[in-house]
C-alpha cells in the first residue's frame, strides 16, 4: 500500500502520542497551456498569454483569464529580462522544501512585455543590494525536466543598478 | 421563512478515467462554462460560489483559493465545503442555503475530482481513525460487501439481484453522453466479472473518474427569468452518524432512514413509488441498489429483490432510478453527488435528452459518503 | 436580513501540544458554548464543523469531530476554510427558515502537523509549488510590497506585536502573552525579511464553538443576544504575481458590503472594537486600511497614534489577536467569539468599556487571498 502510516508510540504525561506519515503518490496533469510554457523553457524562451478582452499578458500563462473568464490562446514571448517587483531574503532552513540553502531570496519578477509577475528564486545576487526595480534575467537549468525549476532562478542583469 | 429556491442550470464535463489533457482548474472551468451556457448567464450574474472535492485526492490545500481561474470566483465570495463521498450533496445544499437565506440571488455549486491523480484507496483509507481503525480499514468496499452478505443471508436475496441493478445502471448510461462507462452488459457479464470483495464484483462497483459538475441555483424572483421550467427545491435533509465504522447499525441503516424520513416528511411524500417520478441515487455498489430500497420505503423489509426482478426501477418502470447511469457508470467523487442533483434537475426541467423520463413532476437525488452519511433533496416542477 | 443572534460561545485555551484528540478538543468548545447559552444539545437542530484535511492529517476530517460537535441525529455539514466562513454558512442555514439554532465549531491542532509543508500544498502543483514557499516566506513578499509602497517601517509593524502580545496578558485563552518592547521585536531572529520571529503568530492547538439562533429562539437562551448586523466575504486572484499585494481589494469589497448591511457609514467612528486576523504584524496595519479604519497607506500612522491600543478610540485585538494564538481554522471563529464577549460586557480584563458595535475578521489562503468581515452589535 502506498499510504504508509508509520506508527511509533512515545509517552507524554502518561498519554500516548501516535506518530504517522501519510505518503500518497500524486501526478498532476499540467494542461496544454502549461505544457507549451514548459516546452518554451526548453528553448530558453519565456512565453506569456494575452487576454483578448482585458489585454493583460499573463506570465506564467494560463487557459482562462481570471478577470474576463474567456479562453486564452494569444501567445506572446516575453523577456528575456524583467524587473524585480518585490522580494524577501529567507534566513531559516526547510531542507525538504527549499531548493536553495538559506540565506536565499524569493522575488516577484515582471518580465518585459508581461502584466503579471512571476514568483521565483533569486540567485547569483548580492542579497544586500536587492531592491525594487532591479533588472533581472532568468538562469535556465542545463537539463530541463518540464517543471518550474527549469528556470533555476533569476539573477540581476550584469551592471544593473 | 426562507427564500424559495430553484436549480436553473447544469453543466458537466464528459467523465472519464483520466483527463490528462487538462489540469484541475481547466477541468473545473469546463463545467462552469457549460453551466453558465445552459442557464444563458454570464459570470457576472453569479453572486457566490461553493466548491468541493476531496483534499487528499489531488493534494491541493485551500481549493477554494486555488480554483479561482477555473471557478471564476475572482472578487466574489467563494467557500469550500466537503464531507467525503457526500460532498456533492453537501455542495448542493450549501448553494441552496445561500439562496434560501435571502443573502444571495444566484449561486453556483461546483464539484470536481481528478481521481486519476492519486492512489484513491490509499488516500481514502486515511479517513479511518488513526488510532483505532486505520491499520485495517481498506477503503470503501468492505462495509458495503458485508452489508449485502448479511442481506442475502437474512432475506434470501441473490447476487443476481444485485447484478440486475448493475445492468440497469450501466445500460442506462448508454443514453448519457457525459457518462464514463458506456458499455452494454448482461447479468452474466456481471456474474463473471472478477470478485473484488465478496459478494461484490467488478461490474457491481463504481469506477474512479475524472470530471466536474456545476449547478446553478437561483431565487424565486430570478429563477423564472432564467428558465421557464426551474427545478424547485422542496426539501433537503442530511443525517450523519457514528465516527467508527464498527459502530454502525447495518441492519436498520439509521442514517439512510432518518434522511429519507426527513426529506419525505418535508416534501409531503408518503409513497415514494407513486409520489416520485424519477430518482438519481448515489449507489456506489449495485448491492446498495437492492438493500437501500427497503430503507427508502419502496417496499417492506426484504422485498426489494421482488421489485427489482419486476423491473419497477427500470427506465420504463413505475419509478425509474438512475436514468443517467448513476454512480456505477460515473464517479468523480467530489462531483458525484452534485451530478445526481444536476441530473434530477434536468429531468424536472425536461432537458435530460435521450435519458429523459416522460413527464417528471417530482425527482429525488441522494448523496452518500463518509461513515454512512446520507443527503437527499426533493426537486419539483412546481413552486414549494 | 432577518435578525440572527450569537447566543453562546466556547473556547479552549490555545496552546502548543494539546493532548486531547480532535473530538475531545472539539467537545470542550461545544460543551462550553451550550453551557454559555444555557441550552441543551436537544435545542440545536443543525451543525457546521470546520476542518482542513492537511492540518488534520486525515481525509474527510469532519468524521473525527462531527459527533463531538453534536451532529448525531442532526443535519450536519462541514466547511473547509477559516471559521468565519463556517459561521457564515451557519448564519445562512439559520436564515433559511429550515433551522432555528445552529452550532458552528472549529478545531485545529497545528502542532501535530508540519505547518510549512501544509501551507506549501496551497501553491500551484503545476507552477510555483516547487519553490518551497510557506506562510512566512510568501507573507514576507507581501509585507515588503506593502511597506515599500507606503513607507511603513519595521518599527510600526513591531508596535502591533507589542500591543497584541501585551493585550494577550488580559486573555486567559491566549497562547503567547508577552511583555515586550519594539526593541525586543526588532532584535528577534530574522526569518524572512522583513518578518522577524516576534512578527509571527504561534503554532497553537485549540477549538472554538459558537451558537447562532433566530430571534425567536434567541429569546429562550440564557444570555443577552449579540446580533449579527452584516457579513460579507470576497476572494482575490490566486497567483501572487497577479495580485496587488500592497492593497487588499477583496477586504475593502467585503467590508463595504458588510457595512452597508449593518448601516455603517463611518467605520472608524461607529465601530467600538475590532478583532482582526493578524497572522503577521504587518497584516494588522494593512487590514486597518482595507477595513476603512484609516486611509490607504495610513496604517502605520494609525498604530503610532494609539487609536487601536486598549484605551484608544478603536481598540483592535484586545484579545491579543492571532499573533498571540493561531489555531489556523479556529482563528477567525475565535475573533467572532471575542467580539461577542466584548458586546456582552463579559471580556474581563480585556473589556473595551461600553462596546456596542464590534467587528470580527477572518482570512484564508496565501497572503490572505480571501477575507470575511462580520459586524455585530448588542
Amino acid at each position: 500500500m502506498e499510504n504508509e502510516t508509520i506508527l511509533e508510540v512515545r509517552e507524554k504525561d502518561g498519554l500516548l502520542i501516535l506518530q504517522g506519515v501519510i505518503r500518497v503518490p500524486y501526478t498532476w496533469a499540467a494542461g496544454a497551456v502549461a505544457s507549451r510554457f514548459y516546452a518554451g523553457l526548453r528553448d530558453r524562451r519565456i512565453y506569456g498569454i494575452r487576454c483578448p478582452t482585458c489585454r493583460l499578458v499573463m506570465v506564467p500563462p494560463k487557459k482562462t483569464c481570471h478577470r474576463c473568464f474567456g479562453d486564452l490562446n494569444d501567445w506572446v514571448e516575453v523577456g528575456p529580462e524583467g524587473t524585480l517587483q518585490t522580494f524577501t531574503v529567507v534566513h531559516y532552513s526547510e531542507p525538504e522544501l527549499h531548493p536553495l540553502r538559506a540565506p536565499f531570496a524569493y522575488g516577484i519578477i515582471k518580465m518585459d512585455g508581461a502584466d503579471t509577475g512571476m514568483t521565483h528564486l533569486i540567485g547569483e545576487a548580492d542579497q544586500r543590494a536587492l531592491k525594487e526595480g532591479l533588472r533581472m534575467t532568468a538562469v535556465f537549468r542545463d537539463k530541463p525536466e518540464g517543471n518550474y525549476l527549469d528556470i533555476r532562478y533569476f539573477k540581476p542583469v550584469k551592471g544593473a543598478k | 421563512m426562507g427564500t424559495r429556491t430553484a436549480i436553473v442550470g447544469v453543466g458537466q464535463t464528459h467523465h472519464t478515467s483520466k483527463r490528462k489533457d487538462v489540469n484541475g482548474q481547466e477541468l473545473i472551468s469546463e463545467a462552469v462554462k457549460r453551466a453558465l451556457q445552459d442557464a444563458a448567464l454570464e459570470l457576472k450574474d453569479i453572486d457566490a460560489i461553493v466548491i468541493g472535492n476531496m483534499d487528499h485526492f489531488e493534494a491541493i490545500n485551500n481549493v477554494d483559493c486555488w480554483s479561482i481561474d477555473g471557478s471564476g470566483a475572482f472578487m466574489k465570495p467563494i467557500m469550500k465545503v466537503t464531507t467525503g463521498g457526500s460532498t456533492g450533496g453537501t455542495l448542493g445544499s450549501c448553494a441552496y442555503y445561500h439562496v434560501a437565506s435571502g443573502l444571495f440571488d444566484v449561486v453556483m455549486a461546483i464539484g470536481w475530482e481528478k481521481n486519476s491523480e492519486s492512489d484513491t484507496q490509499a488516500a481514502i483509507s486515511t479517513c479511518a481513525d488513526p488510532i483505532v481503525e486505520r491499520d485495517f480499514f481498506g477503503g470503501a468496499i468492505g462495509p458495503n460487501a458485508a452489508e449485502y452478505a448479511m442481506y442475502m443471508e437474512q432475506f434470501g436475496a441473490t447476487q443476481e439481484d444485485a447484478a440486475l441493478v448493475a445492468v440497469r445502471d450501466h445500460n442506462n448510461a448508454l443514453r448519457n453522453p457525459h457518462a464514463h462507462l458506456r458499455k452494454f452488459i448482461t447479468v452474466e457479464d456481471v456474474m463473471k466479472s472478477p470478485v473484488l470483495c465478496w459478494p461484490i464484483k467488478l461490474l457491481d462497483s463504481c469506477p474512479r473518474s475524472d470530471g466536474a459538475c456545476a449547478v446553478i441555483y437561483a431565487s424565486e424572483t430570478t429563477a423564472p427569468k432564467i428558465t421557464p421550467n426551474p427545478a424547485w427545491v422542496h426539501a433537503t435533509a442530511v443525517s450523519h452518524d457514528y465516527v467508527y465504522f464498527g459502530d454502525y447499525d447495518w441492519e436498520m441503516m439509521p442514517t439512510l432512514r432518518t434522511t429519507v424520513d426527513r426529506v419525505y416528511g418535508r416534501a409531503g411524500i408518503t409513497d415514494p413509488l407513486k409520489d416520485v417520478d424519477v430518482m438519481e441515487l448515489y449507489l456506489p455498489f449495485s448491492t446498495c441498489g437492492v438493500v437501500w430500497m427497503d430503507h427508502m420505503h419502496m417496499c417492506s423489509l426484504g422485498d426489494a429483490p421482488k421489485l427489482i426482478r419486476k423491473g419497477v426501477f427500470d427506465m420504463n418502470g413505475e419509478l425509474p432510478i438512475n436514468p443517467s447511469g448513476g454512480v456505477l457508470s460515473t464517479n468523480p467523487i467530489g462531483a458525484t453527488g452534485l451530478i445526481r442533483l444536476g441530473e434530477a434537475a434536468l429531468q424536472v426541467m425536461g432537458r435530460a435528452g435521450e435519458r429523459q423520463v416522460g413527464d417528471v413532476r417530482t425527482a429525488l437525488a441522494t448523496a452518500f459518503g463518509s461513515c454512512y452519511w446520507f443527503e437527499a433533496t426533493v426537486l419539483r416542477s412546481t413552486k414549494p | 436580513m432577518e435578525r440572527v443572534a450569537v447566543v453562546g460561545i466556547g473556547q479552549t485555551k490555545y496552546e502548543k501540544g494539546k493532548t486531547k484528540n480532535f473530538a475531545e478538543l472539539s467537545y470542550e468548545a461545544t460543551r462550553k458554548a451550550l453551557d454559555d447559552a444555557g441550552i441543551e444539545l436537544s435545542d440545536i437542530d443543525n451543525v457546521v464543523t470546520t476542518t482542513n484535511d492537511f492540518f488534520d492529517g486525515r481525509t474527510i476530517a469532519c468524521m473525527a469531530v462531527a459527533e463531538a460537535a453534536g451532529s448525531y441525529g442532526r443535519d450536519a455539514t462541514n466547511v473547509e476554510g477559516d471559521g468565519t466562513l463556517s459561521a457564515f454558512y451557519g448564519l445562512m442555514r439559520t436564515l433559511s427558515g429550515v433551522y432555528g439554532t445552529t452550532m458552528v465549531s472549529a478545531h485545529c491542532k497545528v502542532s501535530e502537523g508540519s505547518p510549512r509543508k501544509i501551507v506549501n500544498q496551497a501553491f500551484d502543483p503545476i507552477y510555483d509549488r516547487l519553490l518551497g514557499m510557506d506562510a512566512i516566506s510568501s507573507s514576507a513578499l507581501q509585507a515588503r510590497a506593502y511597506m515599500q509602497r507606503f513607507g511603513i517601517t519595521e518599527e510600526q509593524c513591531a508596535r502591533v506585536s507589542v500591543k497584541n502580545h501585551g493585550n494577550a496578558r488580559n486573555n486567559p485563552y491566549a497562547h503567547v502573552p508577552l511583555d515586550i518592547t519594539v526593541d525586543d521585536v526588532m532584535r528577534s531572529p530574522m526569518l524572512a525579511e522583513p518578518i522577524k520571529r516576534l512578527d509571527t503568530s504561534p503554532i497553537s492547538d485549540g477549538a472554538c464553538a459558537i451558537i447562532l439562533a433566530t430571534e425567536e429562539r434567541a429569546r429562550r437562551a440564557a444570555r443577552k443576544p449579540v446580533w449579527i448586523r452584516g457579513v460579507a466575504h470576497c476572494a482575490d486572484a490566486y497567483r501572487l504575481g497577479e495580485r496587488d499585494l500592497a492593497w487588499s481589494q477583496p477586504l475593502e469589497t467585503a467590508a463595504r458590503k458588510a457595512y452597508r448591511m449593518a448601516g455603517i457609514s463611518h467605520p472608524s467612528r461607529e465601530i467600538d472594537v475590532a478583532e482582526v486576523y493578524d497572522a503577521f504584524s504587518y497584516m494588522e496595519l494593512m487590514w486597518y486600511e482595507g477595513l476603512g479604519f484609516c486611509d490607504r497607506g495610513e496604517g502605520g500612522r494609525l498604530i503610532d497614534s494609539g487609536v487601536t491600543q486598549m484605551g484608544g478610540k478603536l481598540p483592535v485585538n484586545p484579545s491579543g489577536g492571532v499573533l498571540s494564538a493561531h489555531s489556523v481554522q479556529v482563528a477567525g471563529l475565535a475573533r467572532i467569539a471575542e467580539a461577542v464577549l466584548q458586546l456582552r460586557g463579559e471580556a474581563g480584563k480585556r473589556q473595551v468599556p461600553g462596546a456596542r458595535v464590534a467587528l470580527a475578521h477572518g482570512t484564508g489562503g496565501i497572503c490572505a487571498q480571501t477575507h470575511c468581515v462580520w459586524v455585530l452589535s448588542n
